[in-house]
Formats: C-alpha cells, sequence, structure tokens
C-alpha cells in the first residue's frame, strides 16, 4: 500500500510539471492552451531529434532547448495568441486547437508513429532502496523534485516579484494595468515565454522516463487540465497537490484493477467539479 | 500662453452611441476645477477621453502643447496626466502597497513614494500588506488616489471620489486635497456633489448630455445658475 502511494505521489511530481504551464497561462490570461500537451510532445521531439543528430548529453540538450522554449513562447503569444484574447474565450480555444491538429500532424510526418524516447544511460531504470524493501526510481524522484522546485520558484516569482506584480495585475483589471503604463501584450508574452520553459522541461523528462509519439498530446493536456481544476485557479501549490491527488488516484486505480487507473483519476476530477467546482485550494480573489 | 490641458470640439463614442458632444475645456497649471452634472452627463466619458480609455481624435485633446487625443493610456500617464478611475478599481490580487506600486510604473521623478503617501494617508501603512480591496471603501480610495499619485502626475483627475461613502469619509478624503495641490499639482474633480465641488475648486464646469451647459469662477456661480445648468430646467 505504501508503495501505490508512493508511486503515486511520483507520478504526481510528473502531472504537476505536465499542468504548471497550463495554470500560469490561465491564471495571467485566461488562456486555455488545447495544445499543452502536444507542445509538451513537441519539446520532447525535439530534444530527441537533437540527441539523434549531435549525440550529446541529454541535459546539455535540455540546457539548450530551455532559452529556445522561452523566445518560442514569447513570439508566440506576441504574434499570434494576443490576437485570439477578449471577452470571448472561442476564439483562442479554437486557434490553440488548430495548432493542436498542425503539431500533431507535423510530427506524424517527420517522426513516423512510432514511439521514441531518450537514452539516459540507464538512469531510467536506477532505483535507490527504501527500508521495508521498497524500491524507488531515481528518475522519477529527480522529476518530483523538480516540480516541487518549479513550483516554489512559479509561486515565489508570481508573489513576490515586479513581473509577477505585473501579472497579477493584468489578470485583475487589464484595462486598469494598461492605465498604469503596463504594456499588456507584452506581459502576456512574458507569461508564455515562462509557461514554455516549463512545458518543454516537461516534454524532455516525460521522453526520458518513458516513450512519446505524436499522438501523446491529448492525453497529456487531460492530465494537465483535471490537475489545474482540481487544485484551482491561480495557485500553483494548488496545481501541485491536485497533481500529487490524480497520480495517487490513478496509481490506487492501477492497483485495484488495471484498467482503471486512468478512470478512477477522471472520476474524482468530476467528483471536485461538481462538489467544489472552484477547486480545492484556489487563490483567485473576485 | 496655451493651457496645460485643453480639449477642443471633443467628441466620443460608445460604439454607435454619442457620448461627448464638442466639449472644450481648458485648465491651467495649479488650479482645482470641478466638473458636475446629472448621471450620464458624460463627466466619466470625458475623463476616460482625456487619459486614452475612451478614444478621440488627436487634435482634440493637447496636453502640454502636444496632441494626445487617442494614445494609449500607458503612454497618455507617462507624459504626467494620471487618473483615479470610478469605483477605485483596485487590483484585487495585490496587497495595498503592491497596488501604490503599480502607479509607479510610469517612473515619472517628482515629490510622490510610498514614504511621502504613508504620511498622509497613515492607515495605509499600517495595512499595506492587507489585500487592497480587504479595506473599508474610504481606505480603498485613499489607495486609487495614492496609487494615481505614485506617478508623480502634473495632472490629477479623480472620478467621483465621493461614491458610495459616508459623509464623514468623504470629508477626511478631501481633508487630503490641499496637501495634494499645495505641491503644485493641477487637479480635476468630477463630482455629483454640487456643494462640496464648489467650495474645494477654483473654477466649475457643469455638464448636461455630453456638451458644457455652465462654466465659470466657483465663487462667482449661484445655486440657480448651476441647478438651471445641472438639470436644464
Amino acid at each position: 500500500m505504501i508503495e501505490t502511494l508512493l508511486q503515486g505521489v511520483l507520478l504526481g511530481g510528473l502531472y504537476c510539471l505536465f499542468a504548471l504551464g497550463q495554470s500560469l497561462m490561465f491564471g495571467v490570461m485566461r488562456l486555455t492552451n488545447t495544445a499543452q500537451g502536444d507542445f509538451i510532445v513537441l519539446g520532447a521531439f525535439a530534444a530527441i531529434s537533437a540527441i539523434s543528430v549531435a549525440a550529446v548529453s541529454p541535459w546539455l540538450v535540455a540546457a539548450l532547448l530551455l532559452p529556445l522554449a522561452f523566445s518560442f513562447g514569447y513570439l508566440l503569444q506576441r504574434h499570434v495568441l494576443n490576437g485570439t484574447l477578449g471577452k470571448d474565450p472561442l476564439p483562442s480555444l479554437v486557434v490553440t486547437f488548430g495548432l493542436s491538429i498542425v503539431i500533431q500532424n507535423l510530427l506524424l510526418e517527420l517522426f513516423s508513429a512510432d514511439p521514441r524516447s531518450i537514452e539516459t544511460n540507464g538512469l531510467n531504470t536506477q532505483s535507490v532502496s527504501l527500508p521495508g524493501g521498497i524500491a524507488v526510481g531515481v528518475l522519477p524522484l529527480l522529476i518530483l523534485a523538480v516540480a516541487i522546485a518549479a513550483t516554489a520558484t512559479l509561486q515565489w516569482l508570481f508573489n513576490h516579484t515586479a513581473t509577477g506584480r505585473a501579472f497579477r495585475a493584468v489578470s485583475d483589471d487589464r484595462e486598469i494595468a494598461e492605465l498604469m503604463g503596463l504594456n499588456s501584450n507584452r506581459v502576456y508574452a512574458q507569461a508564455t515565454a515562462i509557461a514554455f520553459v516549463l512545458i518543454a522541461l516537461a516534454g524532455v523528462l516525460q521522453a526520458m522516463r518513458t516513450t512519446v509519439s505524436p499522438s501523446d498530446g491529448p492525453l497529456l493536456l487531460l492530465f494537465a487540465f483535471e490537475a489545474v481544476i482540481i487544485g484551482g485557479m491561480g495557485s500553483f501549490w494548488g496545481t501541485l497537490l491536485g497533481a500529487m491527488l490524480l497520480g495517487l488516484t490513478q496509481q490506487i486505480g492501477f492497483r485495484i484493477d488495471p484498467g482503471w487507473g486512468i478512470w478512477m483519476g477522471h472520476i474524482v476530477f468530476l467528483i471536485v467539479l461538481v462538489l467544489r467546482p472552484q477547486g480545492l485550494f484556489p487563490k483567485t480573489r473576485g | 500662453m496655451e493651457p496645460l490641458l485643453q480639449t477642443t470640439a471633443l467628441t466620443a463614442f460608445y460604439g454607435d452611441a454619442q457620448a461627448l458632444f464638442g466639449i472644450d475645456f481648458s485648465l491651467n497649471e495649479g488650479e482645482l476645477v470641478a466638473v458636475i452634472g446629472a448621471n450620464g452627463a458624460g463627466k466619466s466619458t470625458f475623463l476616460k477621453s482625456l487619459t486614452g480609455l475612451v478614444k478621440t481624435k488627436p487634435e482634440q485633446v493637447r496636453f502640454k502643447s502636444e496632441a494626445i487625443g487617442g494614445m494609449a493610456p500607458g503612454e497618455i500617464v507617462k507624459r504626467g496626466l494620471a487618473l483615479v478611475p470610478e469605483g477605485r478599481r483596485l487590483f484585487p490580487s495585490l496587497s495595498v502597497e503592491e497596488n501604490l506600486l503599480m502607479g509607479a510604473f510610469a517612473q515619472r521623478s517628482g515629490p510622490w513614494n510610498l514614504t511621502r503617501l504613508y504620511a498622509m494617508f497613515p492607515i495605509l501603512k499600517e495595512k499595506r500588506h492587507l489585500p487592497g480591496t480587504s479595506l473599508s471603501g474610504g481606505q480603498q480610495q485613499m489607495v486609487a488616489i495614492g496609487r494615481a499619485l505614485m506617478s508623480n502626475p502634473s495632472v490629477l483627475l479623480c472620478d467621483e471620489l465621493s461614491l458610495g461613502l459616508a459623509p464623514i469619509v468623504i470629508k477626511e478624503i478631501y481633508a487630503a486635497m490641499p496637501t495634494i495641490t499645495g505641491e503644485g499639482m493641477t487637479v480635476v474633480i468630477v463630482e455629483q456633489d454640487v456643494t462640496l465641488a464648489q467650495r474645494v475648486s477654483n473654477r466649475i464646469y457643469c455638464f448636461q448630455e455630453g456638451k458644457v451647459s455652465l462654466q465659470g469662477a466657483s465663487n462667482s456661480l449661484t445655486r440657480e445658475q448651476i441647478s438651471a445648468a445641472y438639470f436644464g430646467v
């Protein structure tokens, strides 16, 4: 039983990384990025192809990929997504949904439907033994640590820096924020740039931990979305806890019956949505 | 000499609905001018046109000898025109101090900073870490005024400072006015309370249905003139 719970927490760490970018983009500009999962897969394939071409360490590739993702996110928001924002959420949903289809087909065309992964020189099979005969994978532990560090950093950035203050201000009242001299399009681009760093990070770690294929995106989006909703809008610790709850439920489900894992995750998501539509730990003030 | 701020035949629209029909207005340095008028007379629209929240033609608004009509609000605040918006519009996710710091985003230099503001409104210092919107209405209004002052404007525009506040609180808010104007600040207030407006201002403009129906030195206008201009009877 303890092993199941431990695995659930570790899985939650991964889901948290899937969800943080979504949480940030939704929190700052109420934009639901329906291509979130596909961008994670795109990040994974970018790393995979860079490694296959240059045969360098995956960590070096990740280090180079993150600033690239930052610029990509900035430009995407500045030149594509900003044009879709407004009172009506439909344009942004349609555009990101379109991007999702484009990315999936592009990856399918370039890489075929075969699942691929990043070779980690055995890191993905190493484990540490805990008392009680439980073995925990080193890579999942590392992913959990990265997820917690990312959450803490993001929450600190949001609460205690001038950038975070600008994020919250444009999120609260765009018109008044602009009256103060803020350029909200630039603030949005900064938020998306940070979200895409997290997306690329999630992609690389996902491909190290398991395999990715071009059609994985929608399922990753679903997990990210469920974690954000369960946790509550506007709180990154909430997102982390939401992801933990989702991971735990799925692992318990798998334990009961191998076919029940994902399904039980959805059930818990629906229960939260019915009983507490604002999420478990909402931070958004009205 | 050209006035500090001037509008010429200023018109403004919300979609197809016209709200302002040719407003001629001028403001000299160091003045406190009150704009009065009934609900829907166009007072708030007027302030929004001055600050870029409602678009106008460039030459319709001139500030410091520059056509600023229709500029982005952020550009206008950097030139020294700051608005205390109607209904205060504080950022709910920001603390009192963070709300004030947002005002400093325009990065103009001048006498106003957190220390000066806290000296004028000591209660804000005490509550600086609380969410801005958790304060009482009067204290929120102080934050809204402070936020506008933090941009160190040359002209402070105040939209309905007294809206929804108790008379004693309104008195407290207006007690800060001499401190603000004492720094050489030029001020425009939009006010529904005519008596109050007449008492604190040097000049009055009365709006009616998007036009100026009366203007003059505050102490030269009679009650009859004002009520005629106010209600159009």
